[in-house]
């Protein structure tokens, strides 16, 4: 017990400060350090996927294809979208934010196994290497789906160094599901029991479900492809007795729970921010931790809604159409659950929380267009065009980067021991959302037009929409860049962080910021369930008579 | 059965050695099997699918062996057990619903066709 008081006096040692040698980083076991490691890899691809955005929409401000040649462009685009879904998009929040908090909430000293934790992020970057290798090389114009036979028989570039680039990454993601399923199951705290669970938790068992069982089934799909290119073994091209369609139907059995990877933990993090900025219990625990198990499974039931329109039959259609309408409940609960938990709550407009709030208003479009597209006379009306495009941002890459931003400004004092400035850092969250709108809600238009994807040049009547899109994106841009340039500034000269600056329930807040390379001084035991905020503990008035 | 007495699931070699042979066994099965046009010798009913049934039969088993002995999961806990089931399940649904697709072709045609 004395020790617990020298630690609070002396400066004390931390999981950043104990050791300062590369060796101590590359080497590491530690899963915080670990996440450190993944925040630098995702970043840097995140720029690069984020300077094709910027060539992209330079191209598309005007109707003639200008810039750049059509071949160039669709490297362009699919290397945009490459490196944006594999190696930002599915690692970002899991491996960075679920690294570095799984084992504070559930009051364990790191993951299950330590070693994996750190092959992980070697094998996402030996992934991420060979596919810029490839980028270098020449790049691929398959767009990020790699349909065939375009993949398979007709591309030049440099399908196969990219396609195993992304069959190594996905052992990374493989690798980090296991570990943190194993973690959850195994290493709780005494008193934490399944459904004291943050519901942060929750939602990456539920993602690394998706990743374990999903990922291999990609990664066999990219296999067969690079046998067919090589080798011609006849598995797509009907040449060789193969069926291009199965193509199709492998690769969206992981590409589109692969969108619940992405916008699960995103979920997660909302769960965390929504109820600590109401300073109230989060309605209906339960029913948001089940909802992403339900989310888990029947995300594996809908593939067949990006067929549509490539021969898959009329009755295989309709079950697809049915069920993905059905995928919409679970998600729904989670934003009514969101929405009952701000209702007479003690609502403070924090940073994290602007980004909360923004994901609920991303997601709540992109979800609504996703049930548009489900439909079966909608989706085959505005198939491949804009439409398409702006939704599976809106749910994507709007929806996982509030949760991602969001996170990232919650947690970040725990993270670094340092505060961010308050004020400029809600200047860029509201920068950040309006950006974002103004960036792809005329996406939505221009495909309703007609505005087919995928294409350098376009009629001239889609002009203007497109140059609100391409200025939307600057905007965008910039509120990407004020929380890179504060949050590096705040590593230096933010103010030092107290280990609970929200006052916020959850184990992680209970130890020091940033936390002693063991996490916790001496093991938490848990006795209460979580987010035990009592209801409208800052208005003392309305607090009911009696209580 | 569950061993308790012998909670690591180690087995005799003359186990690992039997099912061995059987895999051996089974995949001889398979190549004799490929030797025969089922669809000669039964009626030719729906699809012919008879030969790929048969190969899928043996491969199952096969599987089955190795996921029960080999990979001890006979001696495993009941966590372990569900899991495996759990894969098997979605790996239903990936085989159920490709196929839903390619048995159902020309059912429906589009409307107003
Ligand atoms: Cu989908």
């Amino acid at each position: 017990m004395s020790e617990t008081v020298t630690a609070s006096e002396a400066p004390r040692e931390n999981y950043l400060n104990r050791d300062h040698s590369v060796a101590s980083w590359l080497l590491t076991r530690d899963h915080k350090r670990i996440a450190i490691l993944y925040l630098i890899g995702i970043s840097i691809f995140f720029a690069l996927g984020g300077l094709m955005a910027v060539l992209i929409r330079a191209e598309l401000a005007t109707p003639q294809g200008d810039l750049f040649p059509a071949d160039v462009y669709n490297r362009l685009f699919t290397m945009h979208g490459i490196l944006m879904i594999f190696f930002f998009l599915i690692p970002s929040i899991p491996a960075v934010l679920g690294n570095f908090l799984i084992p504070l909430m559930v009051g364990a000293k790191d993951l299950a196994f330590p070693r994996i934790n750190l092959l992980s992020w070697y094998l996402y970057m030996v992934g991420a290497s060979f596919t810029f290798v490839s980028m270098l090389w020449g790049g691929i114009d398959t767009g990020w789906t790699f349909y065939t036979p375009l993949s398979t028989t007709f591309a030049t570039g440099q399908v196969l160094l990219t396609a195993v680039g992304i069959f190594i990454a996905g052992f990374s993601s493989i690798l980090t599901g296991l570990n943190f399923i194993v973690t959850i199951h195994r290493m709780r705290a005494p008193g934490l029991t399944w459904f004291r669970l943050p519901l942060f938790v929750w939602a990456h068992y539920a993602t690394s479900i998706i990743q374990v069982l999903g990922t291999p089934v990609i990664a066999i799909t990219i296999l067969l492809v690079g046998a067919e290119r090589l080798f011609h073994i006849g598995v797509f091209d009907p040449k060789y007795g193969g069926d291009p369609v199965l193509f199709q139907h492998l690769f969206w059995f992981y590409s589109h729970p692969a969108v619940y990877i992405m916008i699960l933990p995103a979920m997660g993090v909302i769960s965390e921010l929504v109820t600590c900025f109401s300073r109230k219990k989060i309605f209906g625990y339960h029913f948001i931790a089940l909802s992403s198990l339900a989310i888990a499974v029947l995300g594996f039931l809908v593939w067949g809604h990006h067929l549509f329109i490539s021969g898959q039959s009329v009755v295989a259609g309709t079950i697809f159409s049915f069920l993905s309408m059905f995928v919409a409940v679970p998600s729904a609960v989670k934003v009514f659950n969101w929405t009952a938990t701000l209702y007479k709550g003690s609502v403070s407009l924090e940073t994290p929380m602007l980004y909360a709030l923004g994901f609920i208003g991303v997601f709540l479009i992109g979800g609504l267009t996703g049930v548009m597209l489900a439909t079966l006379g909608i989706d085959i009306h505005v198939h491949d065009t804009y439409f398409i495009v702006a939704h599976f941002h809106y749910v994507m890459v709007g929806s996982a980067i509030m949760g991602y931003l969001g996170g990232m400004h919650f947690w970040w004092p725990k993270i670094t021991g340092r505060l961010y400035p308050a004020f400029i850092s809600k200047v860029a969250a509201v920068v950040v959302f309006i950006g974002f709108n103004v960036t792809f809600l005329p996406q939505f238009i221009l495909g309703y037009l007609g505005m087919p994807r995928r294409y350098h040049t376009y009629a001239p009547e889609f002009q203007t929409w497109n140059v609100m899109s391409s200025a939307g994106a600057t905007v965008l841009g910039i509120g990407y860049l004020l929380p890179v340039l504060y949050l590096l500034w705040s590593l230096k000269y933010g103010e030092k962080a107290p280990a609970n600056p929200w006052h916020a329930t959850g184990l992680e807040w209970q130890t020091a910021s940033p936390p002693p390379l063991e996490n916790f001084e001496v093991t938490p035991v848990v006795t209460e369930d979580p987010y035990s905020y009592p209801d409208g503990t800052l208005r003392p008035k309305e607090v009911p008579v009696g209580v | 059965m569950r061993t308790d007495t012998n909670p690591h699931g180690v087995d005799p070699v003359r186990m690992y050695v039997s099912i061995f042979g059987g895999l051996m066994a089974l995949t001889a099965l398979t190549v004799g099997v490929s030797f025969i046009d089922f669809a000669h010798h039964l009626p030719s009913g729906w699809l012919n699918v008879y030969n790929d049934a048969a190969a899928m039969a043996i491969a199952l088993s096969k599987a089955l062996l190795v996921v029960t002995f080999f990979m001890h999961v006979r001696h495993a806990t009941r966590l372990t057990k569900i899991v495996i089931a759990g894969s098997m399940t979605f790996f239903l649904f990936l085989f159920a619903f490709t196929l839903a697709d390619y048995f159902s072709r020309g059912w429906l045609g589009p409307p107003g066709k």
